[in-house]
């Protein structure tokens, strides 16, 4: 049996919210002072007027428990304020929980952002020492893999050049090559580390594969679902700071992706409210979508409704605000809830040129005599800018629509098997016919 | 000045350590000063120093005249005030040596405090970036932005010994207890930083104030006068409440031989001193808690 590496009892965390400023003025507090101590030593009675009445706790995290075994690599997967990033900054210890205790076993190193450190005025060897340092590492250990972390970065011929003139991708490369050549017991990973070229993820994805396998406990939040089931065994699954699920990886994607769809009480006018699904990090600020839903393409007064029936053809469509006036491409994914992808479609792929205007507006996409199984749907929907690829706003794993098997005469409805988990479904017609064995074989004969 | 760990009970020894060289180590919200968390804060101390480089090299890397600049302004504040006194006709220090040499004296020790105060308090908020995104026992900041100071005051001293070379000073025996009084002076910032870098990351006109509070500071503290020369005696030992002033006086007396700071005074400004110091440790541990929830 292994031994366990990370334990994790009854572990909250509450903010409060709407209370006060963030942070206040000294001399505001040293005013209210005289009217504090009046309510408290004078007028007793009416105390509960002036004190906590705005308090309004917000659990980030509530009663978690789970542990994870020595070498276990783990995702944790959940929607935005699902907790991820708190549970993270705990385990990390930057942040101490409300209640509950954790258990690490060994040293922890934690990657919640790439450059961890990085000061811009010094140059990229300082900044080796400097991050390192940070991260945990020791001088010798940094002199250590000084040669590797150049390597790993490609930053050769730079390395006396201050940062602040690097490109973002060099950057990139030096902060993740310093976070992979730590080697704490617990590594603890954030989304934000997979940025950068596609090449360069992949090297990094390898390199955190690599990891892994020198038995090291990985704890690593994506967003990337496909990361997520290429690198981790299993998964932790959160929803409104609940631990919703742990298991496999694939049941526990299944299980997000189930989940992502939306309940009655999360719903702003009747659509999923995007800031749930928005990646922020990744986005630019002047185009934002606004809603996104389901239509029937032949009919659109029949309103909004992310069901359809099977073999109904659909209207896409999304509601724009934008600050700026720009050419735009915009583009989405549909996909079943276990992951696999049905389709990608962009603008530029049907040579349409996406014009945006200050203001908001409607982009509006017909998905003609696409066969999808019944089940349900998710989409990936993004905006960029169409000459420098600047992203504006991507959403993920958006409850796009869910297909419903049409009811047959008798109204009774028939749902496929899912198990067979195709993701295209098309009336076939079946017959069968008695043929005179004999016959058929002399037929061939000839 | 961290997470404590918790007692480690005997049923967690029982299940986890005999199939493992490394026990676990258990983390709840736990205020408190804790021996443990000290000797965090001596596990990181390489990162204090590479905190203290990182601020030295950014601080002269991009400057004209580089590293002078901690000799400038001494130099030009002690012309001023040479000349001020000159026109008064009086000097407050004794006068056996230049009254430049008593004012470095004063001036120097300080200038560690005035500027490393500045920087020690705006050190959590300044960082709020990093504590958010990375652990380390938070008192480094303060610490680090206190010991970077030290570099400047060593350049500047540089300035003092030139002048003593120059009027042939030569320091009496003591000038081997002058670290202690030095040690003394980060001690005091550091006391007076874990407070203010606190209290700034909570209410941000907190870094209004200090400039003030040293301005009060300089003429409180025998900086530009002795104290003999200027406080009437009655008055001494409140006026020993400033721990600087022992500090000053000490500095005085190891490099120029000047009057020793007396015993009831010392023994005032170290309790001072010690009070600063602990308040200080036992209020930013209970911010460092939090802080990262409220900058």
């Amino acid at each position: 049996m292994s031994n366990v590496a990370i334990s994790v009892d009854g572990l909250s965390k509450c903010y409060q919210r709407g209370t006060s400023e963030p942070y206040s003025r000294f001399s505001e507090l040293l005013a209210r002072l005289p009217k504090a101590l009046w309510n408290r030593f004078i007028a007793r009675g009416d105390s509960s007027a002036s004190s906590q009445s705005t308090s309004n706790p917000f659990w980030a995290l509530k009663d978690l428990d789970f542990s994870i075994n020595e070498g276990e690599v783990v995702g944790v997967i959940g929607r935005n304020g699902a907790g991820k990033s708190t549970l993270l900054k705990i385990l990390s210890r930057i942040t101490e929980p409300t209640a509950g205790r954790f258990g690490l076993r060994g040293r922890v190193g934690s990657l919640l952002e790439v450059g961890t450190g990085f000061h811009p005025e010094l140059t990229g060897a300082e900044n080796i020492y400097l991050s390192g340092t940070l991260l945990g590492m020791s001088r010798q250990e940094i002199k250590r893999h000084f040669d590797e972390i150049v390597d790993f970065a490609q930053i050769e011929d730079f390395l006396q050049t201050p940062v602040k003139r690097y490109s973002s991708g060099m950057y990139v490369r030096l902060g993740f090559a310093i976070a992979a050549h730590l080697q704490p017991e617990i590594l603890i990973v954030d989304e934000v580390l997979a940025v950068g070229d596609a090449q360069f993820q992949k090297k990094c994805l390898d390199k955190m594969k690599e990891v892994s396998t020198q038995g090291r406990t990985v704890l690593f939040v994506s967003h990337q679902l496909s990361a997520i089931r290429q690198l981790t065994d299993s998964c932790l699954v959160l929803d409104r700071g609940r631990l919703r699920f742990q298991g496999e990886s694939d049941q526990a994607i299944r299980h997000y992706l189930e989940m992502a769809q939306p309940s009655s009480d999360d719903l702003v006018d009747g659509f999923p409210d995007l800031n749930a699904f928005r990646r922020d990090h990744l986005c630019g600020t002047h185009v934002r979508a606004e809603r996104i839903g389901i239509c029937r393409a032949d009919d659109a007064e029949a309103g909004f409704s992310p069901v359809i029936e099977f073999g109904e053809d659909f209207r896409f469509e999304c509601e724009i605000e934008s600050s700026i006036e720009t050419e735009a491409r915009m583009g989405f994914s549909i996909a079943r809830v276990d992951g696999s992808q049905v389709t990608v479609v962009w603008t530029q792929d049907a040579e349409f040129s996406l014009r945006l205007r200050k203001g908001r507006q409607v982009v509006r996409c017909d998905v003609l005599g696409l066969p999808l199984a019944p089940g349900k749907y998710v989409s990936q929907i993004g905006i960029s800018d169409i000459a420098v690829g600047r992203t504006y706003d991507v959403i993920m794993d958006y409850p796009l629509l869910e297909v419903r098997w049409q009811a047959v005469e008798d109204g009774t409805v028939h749902y496929p098997d899912r198990r067979w988990g195709g993701v295209h479904w098309t009336p076939v017609q079946w017959s069968v016919e008695s043929t005179a064995a004999g016959v058929s074989k002399e037929q061939r004969i000839q | 000045m961290s997470t404590s760990a918790s007692q480690i009970s005997e049923r967690d020894l029982a299940v986890d350590v005999p199939s493992s060289d490394v026990p676990m180590q258990y983390f709840e919200s736990e205020g408190g000063i804790s021996l443990r968390g000290f000797y965090e804060l001596w596990v990181y101390r390489h990162l204090v120093w590479m905190l203290v480089v990182r601020d030295v090299k950014v601080r002269y890397r991009q400057t004209a005249v580089g590293v002078a600049w901690a000799v400038l302004q001494p130099a030009l504040l002690m012309l001023v005030f040479n000349i001020f006194f000159q026109l008064l006709g009086r000097q407050p220090s004794e006068g056996n040596v230049p009254y430049v040499v008593t004012f470095l004296c004063g001036y120097l020790p300080w200038q560690l405090l005035a500027s490393t105060l500045g920087a020690a308090t705006q050190s959590l908020v300044a960082h709020q970036n990093l504590i958010s995104k990375v652990y380390f026992p938070r008192a480094v900041l303060p610490i680090s932005a206190t010991v970077g100071g030290l570099i400047d005051f060593c350049i500047a001293c540089v300035l003092l010994l030139g002048l003593m070379v120059w009027y042939g000073v030569v320091p009496p025996v003591q000038i081997i207890l002058l670290p202690l009084f030095v040690l003394l002076s980060l001690l005091i910032s550091i006391g007076a930083g874990l407070w203010l870098s606190a209290l700034n990351a909570l209410y941000r006109d907190i870094g209004y104030v200090v400039p003030f509070i040293l301005q009060v500071g300089f003429f409180i503290s025998p900086v530009i006068y002795e104290t003999d020369q200027l406080i009437p005696g009655q008055y001494r030992s409140i006026y020993a409440l400033n721990p600087m002033v022992g500090v000053l006086e000490g500095v005085r007396w190891c490099i120029l031989g000047h009057a020793a700071p007396t015993l009831s005074s010392m023994v005032i400004s170290f309790v001072t001193l010690g009070l600063l110091l602990v308040g200080g440790m036992i209020y930013f541990r209970q911010i460092e808690r939090q802080v990262v929830d409220r900058i």
